[in-house]
């Protein structure tokens, strides 16, 4: 029963001179599923159950434990373990969130139902989708799912095997060693991480392995913070980091089980330790129940993040096709919680609310050394658009205090998400 | 100067703009992005300031210093120009009302 039906109930039979409160008890709740339990998907299920206790709340996740991507990159040079960057659901249980330990397969929109593995369904009479993102297979030769086990991306935690695989092959690694890594065009999750990656893998090898290199080979010919990430190499790393933009040969068209990274031209770099970030697109329940275009990105409405393929669908985070906005957990925490008040208000029948919508990525580049990029966005009705003015990256130049404050502010953002998450 | 036409700004619009935005909203959207980085309902994320409780006048004063520069800021000013008025001040009522 929608929201919308209920009240009419209410109100309906209030005038008929029914005791309003037997027919309270009668109303069904009004139904919000959220597919995917990161920071969309938890943070929509926690800010659902405190600002609208009205509604059920079901989140539907496979996984017992949630690893985040962000702070993953903090484990290479051994400031965090895995235990402080993974989450239970038990928060949100306390808050009354049906936590549905299952992987969403389908979604039938006409039906408004989610098929789930073990041949269940779940109804809803709204819906929120943040299944995030999933690897290309095949659209980088030679890069296999097998091989990613001695070949970690690392860009999908699951279970934490990905990244401590990079972990423990850094620390076998021999003192002179060449780290490479192969990083894809946009766009692809977290802009600037794959930079934080190169930066902390540096950092590990200065303190433990000095006389070794690190080689990325970029398909882009510029990234996320370049400047400030440069010039924090220098400053911290000297000559260690070499980048290679894709107009300079720096594309990856193939990857070798010997761990050679082979260029576009066909220049060979067989290195000790790969990193191979390859391209991606929407995880699999979004491209399966065709919520997708032909870009593999879901596209939706700016206003509301309702799929364009699927009323009463939301769909938020990194799986859908939001450029300007950063495919960052930030933004998919931040517009989960939007897209929670455009299904409330769909259910009332009323217009989405005004959007405004918010990001911060924060970057360590080294011991108390962290810079950031702002972006603040209102939706027009076709397009995401940045407030002219507004946001940007920090000041470049030799700004220690300012580096050592943003590292700081980079923990407390750390802590501060994960808690409008999962507390 | 401009600290001073803020202030005299949010009581210009103090006067009514928190009970009408709460009767709306409760939490307005615009202080989503500030929990981000300043904790669940504002209370700090160390080493992040706490905001909850502050007076709303304050919270609008420092962001239009923030927002012109008057006041320096490692990141604020970058954020603090992307709001509007009437944004701050629904911001400024939800976290001077937060304990």
């Amino acid at each position: 029963m929608s929201h919308t039906l209920s009240r009419r109930v209410l109100l309906g039979g209030a005038a008929a001179g029914l005791a309003a409160p037997a027919i309270a008890q009668q109303k069904a709740a009004a139904r919000l599923v959220i597919v995917g339990g990161g920071f969309g998907g938890a943070t929509a299920a926690r800010y659902a159950r405190i600002h609208h206790p009205e509604m059920e709340v079901t989140l539907i996740e496979p996984k017992t434990r949630f690893i985040t991507c962000p702070y993953g990159n903090l484990i290479l040079d051994g400031k965090r373990q895995l235990g402080q960057i993974s989450f239970n659901y038990d928060g949100l249980r306390k808050r009354g969130v049906k936590v549905a330990q299952a992987s969403a397969t389908g979604i039938d929109a006409a039906a408004k139902r989610v098929r789930l593995d073990k041949g269940a369904a779940v109804a809803y009479d709204r819906l929120i989708v943040s299944p995030g993102i999933a690897i290309r297979w095949g659209a980088l030769e030679g890069y296999t799912e097998a091989l990613s086990a001695t070949i970690p991306h690392a860009w999908i935690p699951n279970d934490g095997t990905q990244i401590m695989t990079l972990r423990r092959q850094l620390e076998a690694m021999e003192n002179g060693g060449v780290v490479g890594f192969a990083l894809p065009e946009n766009p692809f999750r977290c802009p600037p991480g794959p930079y934080e990656r190169i930066s902390l893998v540096a950092s590990y090898l200065k303190k433990h392995k000095p006389r070794s290199k690190i080689l990325a080979l970029d398909a882009k010919e510029t990234f996320s913070k370049q400047g400030l990430f440069q010039d924090g190499w220098k400053a911290l790393y000297g000559d260690m980091i070499e980048w290679v933009p894709g107009n300079k040969d720096g594309r990856v068209a193939r990857v070798e089980a010997d761990r050679t990274l082979v260029t576009e031209f066909g220049t060979r770099h067989k290195v000790a330790v790969a990193n191979v970030i390859p391209p991606q697109y929407a995880a699999a329940i979004a491209r399966e129940s065709g919520l997708v275009d032909k870009s593999g990105w879901v596209p939706v409405d700016p206003r509301s993040f309702e799929a364009k393929a699927a009323p009463g669908v939301y769909v938020v985070g990194d799986a859908t096709n939001g450029a300007p906005l950063p495919k960052s957990g930030f933004v998919a925490s931040n517009t989960a919680k939007h897209a929670v008040a455009c299904a409330v208000a769909s259910l009332k029948g009323e217009a989405p609310p005004a959007g405004l919508y918010f990001n911060t990525c924060y970057s360590h580049v080294g011991d108390d050394y962290g810079i950031s990029v702002v972006g603040v966005y209102r939706p027009s009705e076709t397009a995401f658009v940045e407030v002219p003015n507004s946001g940007g990256v920090s000041p470049r130049g030799d700004l220690p205090e300012q580096r050592k404050l943003e590292s700081g502010y980079a923990d407390g953002w750390y802590a501060s998400i994960a808690k409008d998450m999962f507390s | 100067m401009k600290l001073a036409y803020a202030v005299s700004m949010f009581v210009t619009f103090g006067a009514f703009a928190p009970s009408a935005l709460f009767a709306a909203e409760p939490v307005p959207l615009s202080a989503q992005g500030c929990v981000g980085c300043h904790g669940v309902r504002g209370t700090g994320s160390d080493p992040t300031p706490r905001i909850a409780g502050r007076p709303a006048a304050e919270i609008v004063s420092q962001l239009k210093a923030f927002a012109s520069n008057q006041r320096p800021g490692t990141i604020m000013g970058r954020i603090a120009r992307g709001y509007s008025d009437a944004d701050i001040v629904a911001i400024a009522a939800y976290f001077s009302a937060q304990k």
